[in-house]
């Protein structure tokens, strides 16, 4: 049948019943914008609460665990091959640097997957406050790269972050810390280092990442100051925090450093695998409920096209008693059923479009994350295809069993029925 | 001597529910073209549903059809589709016009699914036909604005539409008054004698039955006088 007679009597049987096609077309509509909105909120609050662990964890962390060696001397032993059952293993007093670091970090810069590298320092200090020394930790870091491939300068809400670098022991309070020792900017604390020295640092600003448990203990140190901390050389790092392209090859890349620099080397998935769980468990509710709200919809449009046909009886009756075939009344059909699919799937589009945009620019403002001010929206086509493809679906299905029933309509029953 | 247009040889029915009985028995016969016949027969001696099998609309029969030298046995829906669209006219009691087009859309209907003709060239022969039948002037109408007659009429142009081999009416002059039923009957009347047209109209109207060039008379499910 040609596909202008076709649309002409689809366009006549919708105009007919134009009031209930409208209906059908706003629950289409309604169901995509929720979806679209929905998708759309749930997915920019997941990126916002993993973008916390990802924007400031490594990738690919390189370190010196303390462990006992995994081949024990006497297994290097010709004379003692085979299996040797060895009681009370302790690990060895090891140095927790990463060796010839200098060479490893060129290695890794030069490496095309990855994005950049910062070295760290790790070490455990005591704040003292007056006669209490509260434990605490600090984090010798490249400020520049630090800033670069970690978003430091989110983080510290008071101060600059750059300070750190041009003042000369300087020092980064976590904010919970700075709290308890009532240190204000530009104040002068005291610590004192694992190994028992003692050594003033100025505060050059306040941190603060939202985890509470981190802001307590933790401050930033430059890696120079960390190293004087220790009493090390200029070449002492302990950690080597790598950030890839692609997080995605992290445990594989993980495996091979290992490898290749004779480290311990962890991902970021195998560290932080909880985050990935919550993350999917939270998209798969939101693809439901919006995947119901659609399948409800659909509901609608198949009642209304059942009415449409039972009201249409005597137009489908002479249309095919005058030469059209049941495949061009099921055509006709379906294509009312897409018509108001695409109609009221593409106006859900751009009501879910405004949507989001109206949510992303509520304010949403918490004291656990400084650098939030509105609620997070991601504004991912995909949704927008996954929309438009469902909306087509769901009416086509909605579609199809009226159709059925309409193209299988005996023109002689209702004919003779008159 | 005229071709034959349609051929039915013996031709049984039977409906099961709610009991078999046999409604058609052993029905044969021909048309030739330009026949102007007519079917009558008291209610329910089976002239309606002959009507319904000959017009390929009613595929559950014994016996077989020939449409112009064709037999219409074992057909799929659709090609039976494409036979009634090219070949038959019908005229039905009731119009079933279409309200959401026009007169003229509603003539042009059948003549654009065959889609032999350009729609330009189905609408100047849609206007044709509704000239023949003098109701060229409410063309643009919808069918709700026309009276009974009047919309009997346009149900004929569309059933004229694709020049088709035979008109089949199922009582077309059933609802219409004394006058109207006058005006049908001279348009197939002319149809038959002025255009060559073949027409098989099944009616209880015995007056109208006798003025047809032919009268088939069932009773019972058999065809007692032709």
């Amino acid at each position: 049948m040609k596909l202008k007679l076709m649309t002409e009597i689809s366009a006549s049987l919708l105009l007919a019943r134009w009031k209930q096609t409208l209906v059908a077309a706003i629950g289409v509509t309604f169901s995509i914008t929720m979806f679209i909105a929905l998708l759309s909120f749930m997915s920019g609050l997941n990126d916002l609460l993993d973008g916390l662990i990802i924007n400031r964890t490594a990738h690919v962390r390189l370190y010196n665990e303390v462990k006992p060696p995994e081949i024990q001397p006497v297994s290097r032993d010709k004379k003692f091959s085979g299996h040797n059952f060895i009681h009370t293993i302790r690990p060895k007093n090891e140095r927790q640097e990463i060796y010839n670091n200098a060479e490893i970090t060129r290695v890794l810069r030069k490496d095309p997957r990855v994005l950049g590298v910062a070295p760290k320092i790790t070490t455990q200090v005591f704040y003292n406050v007056g006669y209490i020394d509260l434990p605490g930790s600090i984090n010798g870091i490249d400020v520049g790269e630090e800033n670069r491939l970690f978003m430091f300068k989110d983080y510290v809400t008071q101060g600059n972050y750059m300070d750190l670098k041009n003042t000369p022991n300087s020092i980064i309070l976590g904010i919970g810390a700075a709290k308890k020792m009532m240190a204000s900017i530009g104040d002068v604390i005291q610590i004192t280092t694992s190994k028992g020295d003692r050594m003033q640092l100025k505060v050059v600003g306040y941190f603060q990442s939202g985890l509470q448990d981190i802001d307590n203990v933790q401050s930033y140190a430059s890696l120079s100051t960390a190293q004087k901390l220790l009493g090390e050389s200029n070449t002492y790092v302990t950690d080597l925090q790598v950030k890839l392209k692609d997080i995605t090859i992290a445990p594989q890349l993980a495996k091979e450093y290992r490898r290749l620099f004779e480290v311990d080397a962890i991902d970021i998935q195998t560290a932080n695998s909880q985050f990935e769980t919550g993350s999917s468990v939270r998209t798969i509710i939101s693809f439901a409920v919006g995947i119901t709200l659609l399948i409800v919809a659909g509901f609608g449009i198949y009642n209304i096209l059942n009415m449409m046909i039972y009201e249409k009886m005597d137009s489908i009756a002479i249309l095919k008693a005058t030469g059209f075939s049941g495949r061009d009344v099921n055509r006709v059909f379906i294509s009312i059923a897409l018509s108001i699919g695409i109609f009221g799937g593409m106006l859900g589009l751009l009501f879910g479009f405004g949507l989001s945009a109206l949510i992303d620019n509520l304010p949403f403002d918490t004291p656990a994350l400084p650098t939030i001010k509105n609620f997070p929206i991601n504004y991912n086509p995909k949704f927008y295809l996954i929309g438009t493809i469902f909306s087509i679906v769901t009416t086509y299905f909605a579609g199809y069993f009226p159709a059925r029933k309409a193209s299988r309509i005996d023109p002689v029953v209702i004919i003779r029925g008159k | 001597m005229n071709p034959k247009i349609l051929e039915a040889k013996h031709i049984s029915k039977y409906f099961h529910d709610p009991v078999t009985m046999q409604v058609l028995k052993d029905v044969s016969f021909d048309l030739n073209k330009g026949d102007f016949v007519s079917i009558t027969g008291k209610s329910g001696c089976g002239k309606s549903t002959l009507l319904y099998i000959l017009s390929t609309m009613d595929t559950d029969y014994e016996g077989d059809l020939l449409l112009d030298g064709v037999n219409m046995r074992n057909r799929k829906e659709s090609e039976l589709a494409r036979v009634r669209n090219e070949k038959i006219g019908f005229v039905f009691q009731f119009h079933y016009l279409l309200n959401e087009f026009t007169v003229l859309k509603n003539v042009m209907l059948p003549g654009l699914k065959l889609a032999l003709h350009s729609e330009k060239e189905v609408e100047q022969r849609a206007y044709e036909k509704l000239k023949i039948l003098g109701i060229d002037k409410e063309a643009f109408k919808k069918p709700n604005q026309l009276s009974g007659g009047q919309k009997q009429r346009v149900a004929i142009a569309r059933a004229l539409i694709n020049n088709p081999l035979i008109i089949m009416g199922d009582e077309p002059t059933g609802n219409l008054d004394k006058k109207n039923s006058e005006i049908v009957f001279d348009i197939f009347q002319e149809l038959a004698t002025k255009y060559n047209q073949t027409l098989l109209i099944v009616t209880h109207d015995n007056e109208f039955a006798a003025r047809t060039q032919r009268v088939i008379e069932m009773e019972d499910g058999k065809i007692i006088k032709m």
